[in-house]
């Protein structure tokens, strides 16, 4: 029998842990209380993710806390996994705390990223928490002297169905660890007697992030703390020379770090570090190793391959196309994109001799630890990553690299570092989500049906071992190399029928920039292009575009999402482009894109409005209906808040976006020369959420940006008859294309 | 070093500051200890570190702390608290107006700039006067639901 309670708050506090967790819902995260946390990643608490006591410690007060490796960047997945853990727990979802993405305290169970935090970090608490319930059920059964199938767990305790007295959950539990293995087949609740998921509970985090309670990890500060700033070279490639530390002489309290070519400046004011940042001179070798960005398709086109892969092979597409009726091809082209986190990257770190703590917002605490942990020769289990909220990430921004920068100069003057970056280090430096190039051609017959399909891509291949660290490159020392943006050639294929299709992925061997995670990974540009080259064909049959879907699909769930979204939109069917289109000035069209998230995901579907400006090729968008089907909804309001951002943030990235380099650095480096959309440009959008409650839940941070830019493409070309196939669609490239129709 | 006087959400408070033209952003986060404002840009591009000058909005990144002397200051801090919220803050809440909530601070004190001067604004007043407020996750129906709340009210 197990004597220790796993770990209980008043554990955490006595340990002298950074830990505070809240009860209240009005709390968030865990609030940073001190410095005097055990640098050791081991605090004793369970985290094997085949242990329920890993994600779950029982309280005597009959509160719960929950312990997950996924993290909360403004997703809602904070509410969600509460919901989905106190469903099964039948504890109210108040008394449930959250502890999330620190590796001393939280199961591996995986990053946060590719909309796998519902999905598979949810389903997997519910597991573990569908196992308790059986437990709990049966330590009920022998307390209460009564059969476990007359017994239910409800606010927070077991008592009989028929009604009559329960026992607390704390009693039965009495303090000790549980000590069961997660029963991945554990029943679960009947969806149809759910009472807390699918409601829209409120996400606890949002009344601080509107009143300034809400703790960042930019306003994280421990004792002893020092500010620093990271000093990057004018060209990316390039080596410091020489350093003239009386350059910044005037300022107060600086310190120069300087390790080969890492350069950085450290002092007790912050502002004193951001002026002696910028004042210091430095000389750098010159060094002109980028491509720039002018010409990237064709460089792309011609880049070395490292292999190709056939990802679809049905039929003989070639053939098919040599007989085909009419034949179609395109070219489709997306740019380097940055993550543009509104906040610049930031970390705090601690390396002690005993140990190092670093607070970072990274979507992969284990990740990030097990990389410092190896470049830093820093053993993983002395060093601990907490994660703490940064501005929304949407993939890897810079938050690895300021986490290593931190590292390194608290390891090099042996106190706490912060270091955030600048606007100019996160466009410069983040890593970017990679561009994306793809030859299209289709054969169709004479009814307009697709006979064949082709996709050929030219993509970064993702290497083993991962992305160098900026600061690990400049100090000089030893680190894996590696590259990957993720899933970048899923929904390459049409959804709709074709007897003859071939995908193949031309793997190039480099990228100029170095490549991550970005929000859907690859999936925004394969779906512009697989929906553009659709509505393409649609327009050349002179069928329309939704009709031509609908002949295409027979899944029911995807006849579901275009129905709801036209019949929102208001849908009037007749072929593109539209033969009104004039309004004054303006040209008017509507368009449609349809995915189902890589092919095996959610259903989305998209209806689009948008006015163009004749005269100076500005772009509208009026408005937008989609329908959204993720399977069973966790929490219908954080699910809406997701699709709505992610529909407006691709808006983004399609109307204005591209990260611009000459031959030696990124020169797209502030809001001015990466501008995002505005809020006079924010369309109306409408929602519907289908809930399949017998379904198992899919993420939802993903899919909704899919069909985005597809979606405003084929509505510029129902508006005014020119087809965009290159993102961004900036007025004055509209404006060009419109003159040369 | 220099002093400077200002009325700080309600209270009179001095600073130093060893340069007179540290912006005001610093000296609120780091020897005020107050987070509402963040740090964005710099550059005044994106709103993140709005605050209110004499009730109208301003970008403290780009205000040196010596021109912040003897006005008032007003930081999302002093709008209200999670439990006594203003009535913009509290419209943000109900409309559920924040994903990462990293804009969030510069869209109320932006709103709150907006309101004090024209209490009933149209939607497209309302959008054009956030219009040098960034959001990255793509909140903005919510936002201007959350200020229309106020206008309907």
């Amino acid at each position: 029998m197990a004597t220790a309670i796993s770990i209980s708050r008043r554990d955490l506090l006595q340990r002298g842990s950074v830990l505070i967790v809240s009860f209240a819902l009005g709390g968030a995260a865990p609030v940073p209380a001190s410095a005097q946390q055990s640098a050791s990643g081991d605090l004793g608490k369970p985290l094997d993710p085949r242990e329920v006591d890993s994600f779950f410690a029982f309280h005597p007060d009959g509160t719960v806390t929950l312990y997950t490796s996924k993290v909360d960047v403004g997703t809602g997945i904070r509410i969600a996994l509460r919901q989905m853990a106190a469903e099964e727990l039948g504890i109210p979802v108040d008394r449930v705390a959250f502890v999330e993405g620190d590796t001393a305290l939280v199961p591996d169970q995986g990053g946060t990223g590719g909309s796998t935090g519902v999905p598979r970090g949810g389903t997997q608490i519910r597991e573990a928490a569908a196992t308790i319930r059986q437990a709990l059920l049966k330590m009920g059964a022998d307390r209460l002297q009564r059969p476990a199938a007359d017994l239910t767990l409800a606010d927070g305790e077991v008592r009989p169905l028929a009604g009559g007295a329960g026992v607390g959950i704390a009693t039965l539990i009495g303090g000790k660890r549980l000590s069961l293995e997660l029963d991945p087949k554990a029943p679960l609740r009947d969806p149809s007697r759910y009472t807390v998921v699918g409601k829209p509970v409120l996400r606890p985090d949002v009344p601080g992030k509107c009143t300034a309670r809400h703790t960042y990890l930019q306003d994280l500060s421990v004792p002893g703390m020092l500010h620093a700033r990271v000093v990057r070279p004018p060209a990316m490639g390039a080596k410091l020379l020489s350093v003239d530390e009386s350059s910044i002489r005037a300022i107060p309290g600086v310190r120069v770090v300087r390790q080969e070519s890492f350069l950085a400046v450290v002092a007790e004011n912050e502002w004193a570090a951001v002026r002696a940042a910028r004042e210091l001179k430095a000389t750098w070798s010159d060094w002109q190793g980028l491509p720039g960005s002018s010409d990237l398709p064709r460089v792309l086109r011609s880049s070395e391959f490292s292999r190709d892969e056939t990802l679809v092979n049905r039929g003989n597409s070639a053939a098919a196309l040599a007989g085909a009726a009419k034949q179609l091809s395109a070219t489709y082209y997306w740019p380097f994109q940055s993550h543009g986190s509104l906040g610049p990257s930031c970390a705090v770190a601690d390396v002690r001799p005993d140990g190092a703590t670093v607070w970072s917002a990274s979507q992969g605490a284990h990740g990030l630890r097990n990389t410092l942990s190896r470049t830093f020769g820093i053993p993983q289990d002395k060093l601990r990553v907490i994660y703490m909220d940064g501005a929304g990430s949407y993939g890897t921004n810079g938050t690895d690299d300021v986490a290593a920068d931190a590292l390194l100069l608290s390891k090099s003057i042996g106190k706490p570092v912060r270091v955030q970056w600048m606007r100019a280090d996160e466009h410069g430096w983040d890593p970017k989500g990679p561009p994306q190039l793809l030859d299209l051609r289709a054969g169709i017959d004479s009814a307009g049906r697709i006979v064949a399909w082709e996709t050929e891509m030219w993509l970064p291949v993702a290497t083993p071992g991962t992305r160098p660290l900026l600061a690990a490159d400049g100090a000089g020392l030893n680190q894996p190399r590696g590259q990957n943006a993720g899933q970048i050639s899923q929904n390459a294929d049409p959804p709709y029928a074709a007897p003859n299709v071939r995908v193949v992925t031309h793997w190039l061997k480099e990228a100029p920039l170095r490549i991550s995670n970005l929000r859907a990974p690859g999936k925004i540009a394969n779906v512009f292009a697989v929906e553009g080259f659709t509505d393409e064909i649609a327009a050349a049959a002179g069928v329309d575009a939704l009709e031509y879907r609908l002949r295409g699909l027979s899944d029911p769930r995807a006849l579901d999402v275009l129905k709801r979204a036209t019949d929102m939109f208001g849908w009037q069917a007749r072929p593109s482009p539209n033969p009104q289109a004039a309004q004054g000035g303006l040209m008017v069209g509507r368009g449609l894109a349809y995915m189902r998230y890589k092919q095996a995901e959610n259903y989305v579907a998209m209806a689009m409005e948008v006015a163009v400006e004749r005269a100076t090729g500005q772009i509208h968008v009026r408005r937008v209906a989609c329908a959204h089907d993720c399977g069973l909804i966790i929490n219908p309001d954080g699910l809406r808040n997701q699709v709505e951002g992610s529909i407006v943030q691709t808006l983004s990235r399609s109307l204005h976006e591209e990260v611009k380099f000459d031959r030696s650095r990124v020169t797209s480096t502030d809001w001015a020369s990466y501008p995002l959309l505005r809020f006079p440009e924010a369309p109306a959008v409408e929602v519907a959420l289908i809930d399949r409650p017998n379904l198992p839940p899919l993420g939802a941070g993903e899919a909704s940006t899919a069909p985005v830019a597809a979606a405003l493409a084929n509505a510029i070309f129902d508006a005014t008859g020119v087809r965009l196939r290159s993102v961004p669609f900036i007025a004055e490239r509209v404006k060009a294309a419109l003159s040369r129709a | 070093m220099p002093k400077y006087n200002f009325q700080l959400n309600g209270r009179a408070v001095t600073v130093d500051s060893w340069d007179p033209n540290q912006p005001l952003l610093y000296v609120l986060r780091n020897d005020l200890n107050l987070h509402g404002p963040k740090f964005g840009c710099g550059l005044a591009q994106c709103g993140a570190c709005t605050v209110l000058l004499d009730g109208k909005a301003v970008r403290s990144c780009v205000t040196p702390v010596r021109q912040s002397a003897n006005h008032t200051i007003t930081t999302l801090e002093g709008l209200g608290t999670p439990e006594k919220p203003d009535p913009l803050q509290a419209a943000f809440m109900a409309e559920q107006a924040a994903q990462c909530g990293y804009c969030t601070n510069g869209m109320i004190m932006a709103a709150k700039s907006l309101l004090n001067q024209t209490p009933r604004p149209t939607p497209d007043q309302i959008k054009q006067s956030l219009a040098g407020n960034l959001c990255r996750c793509g909140t903005h129906t919510r936002i201007l639901n959350a200020v229309m709340r106020l206008v309907k009210a």
